[in-house]
């Protein structure tokens, strides 16, 4: 099928030179933070708030907020893109990396669901969150994350879309099976690779 | 997630531009003829992808304006540093073509099944699911009680102004105008606040089902007031658009 041309539309988003290469297809720079959430931001206290791991029903290691700010954290500068077209590049971060926090369980299981406050949840192979490549971020631009972007802390693994960066993350399940989290069973992409272009189901 | 049934994959197709309809200054009602369309739900989108003389490609997503079982249409604002919805809005004639692919989102829909009493906020173009969700309501006979609090800049920003009023009687219609009001203007007056939200909210022991769609610092604003009124988060579902 080929695609019929739209006359007088042009082409106005053009990258800034630097960009080239940095922005997947069908995807156009911003330099605001837009939101996409489902329901209220939930409002969890940093006294009440914990980070765990489980596997089958147990909790394998949990963290207070306290414990988890004395973990290594890490400083992250990433391209962030959204499946519902934005990107935004060189956005920093600051965060534990999920490999300090696997390597301190014994795990083989190839997935991993995170789960979050108001329910949210979000499924990943564990080869990507591992490998230096997915963080549980509590910092956003030298400041604590907002409560609106997915504070206190969200997973960041910006190699995937934007949603697969599950906000309000309260941890780790470890799973043998790939099972879709929220999003993913309201028709959006089980893996969610940018530069493939998975947006939605079957993509 | 009672509805995360597989749907096939969505694939593009050509649709033929049936009507182009003004709304406001900045908006209009685009009417598709989409010759492979599967149904919807109301409340759901669709994406679009426009192709320029040069081959390049720009693709946005935008609220379904219709309830299933009707024509498909769109309702874009023009947004003045847009690419996309400058052209749907002033450049697009009936009879153009456009490719499309759709429906997606599961989530914020709403089904007679799913109950109510409804109650729809809307800021700006974050009607247009809402509309959605009215005209399915009305289409199906659902006796469904429901109240709609629609944010507007001025009086001549409302969208669907007529067809609103019209529910009046079956549904209650309330507006607030947040910039200007007209001499005589008997509704809301500023930005939807705990005052405005406690008068036209279902009380909470109702068990309502609200959505909520506008901007997203509307959006997070009202939702955070539904729930300080009680509202379980899982019975506030809400969908945002727009920048920071």
């Amino acid at each position: 099928m080929s695609s019929p041309v739209s006359r007088g539309f042009r082409h106005l988003h053009r990258s800034s030179v630097g960009q080239e290469g940095r922005v997947p297809p069908g995807q156009y720079v911003t330099e605001g933070f837009p939101v996409l959430s489902a329901g209220p931001t939930p409002h969890t206290p940093l006294q009440e708030w914990t980070f765990s791991i489980r596997q089958g029903g147990d909790t394998l290691r949990s963290w207070t907020w306290e414990e988890f700010q004395a973990l290594s954290a890490e400083t992250v500068t990433a391209d962030i893109h959204c499946v519902t077209r934005w990107s935004k590049l060189d956005t920093g971060w600051r965060g534990v990396s999920v490999d300090t926090l696997l390597d301190q369980v014994p795990h083989d299981a190839p997935y991993v669901l995170a789960f979050c406050d108001g329910g949210y949840t979000s499924n990943l192979p564990v080869k990507d969150v591992t490998g230096g490549q997915a963080w549980v971020a509590f910092g956003y631009d030298g400041q604590p994350l907002q409560a609106e972007h997915g504070g206190p802390a969200r997973l960041l693994v910006p190699h995937l879309y934007f949603w697969k960066s599950a906000k309000w993350v309260r941890g780790l399940e470890l799973r043998d099976r790939d099972e879709p989290g929220f999003w993913e069973s309201y028709g959006y992409h089980i893996y969610g690779d940018p530069w493939r272009e998975q947006r939605y189901a079957g993509d | 997630m009672a509805r995360a049934a597989v749907r096939g994959r969505l694939t593009w197709q050509v649709a033929r531009v049936s009507s182009v309809t003004r709304e406001t200054d900045s908006v209009c009602t685009i009417g598709l003829e989409v010759p492979d369309w599967a149904g919807h739900q109301a409340g759901e989108h669709l994406d679009v992808r426009l192709t320029a003389e040069d081959g390049y490609t720009a693709e946005r997503s935008y609220s379904i304006a219709t309830a299933d079982g009707e024509p498909v249409a769109i309702t874009v604002e023009r947004l003045e540093d847009g690419e996309v919805s400058p052209y749907l809005t002033g450049e697009l004639r009936a009879g153009d073509q456009l490719e499309l692919r759709g429906p997606i989102g599961r989530w914020f829909v709403w089904d007679t099944s799913d109950g109510g009493p409804l109650l729809l906020i809307a800021g700006g173009s974050g009607v247009v699911p809402l509309r959605a969700i009215l005209r399915h309501r009305q289409r199906s006979g659902s006796e469904v009680p429901v109240r709609l609090l629609y944010s507007s800049r001025t009086l001549a920003d409302v969208i669907y102004h007529h067809e609103l009023d019209q529910y009046r009687g079956d549904a209650e219609v309330s507006y607030t105008l947040t910039r200007s009001q007209p001499p005589g203007w008997t509704g809301y007056s500023g930005r939807v606040d705990a005052a405005m939200l406690s008068e036209i909210a279902w009380p909470a022991s109702q068990h309502p089902l609200a959505f909520v769609c506008g901007p997203t610092r509307f959006v997070e604003t009202v939702a955070e007031k539904l729930v300080a009124l009680g509202y379980p988060a899982s019975r506030v579902k809400t969908e945002r658009f727009g920048g920071t």
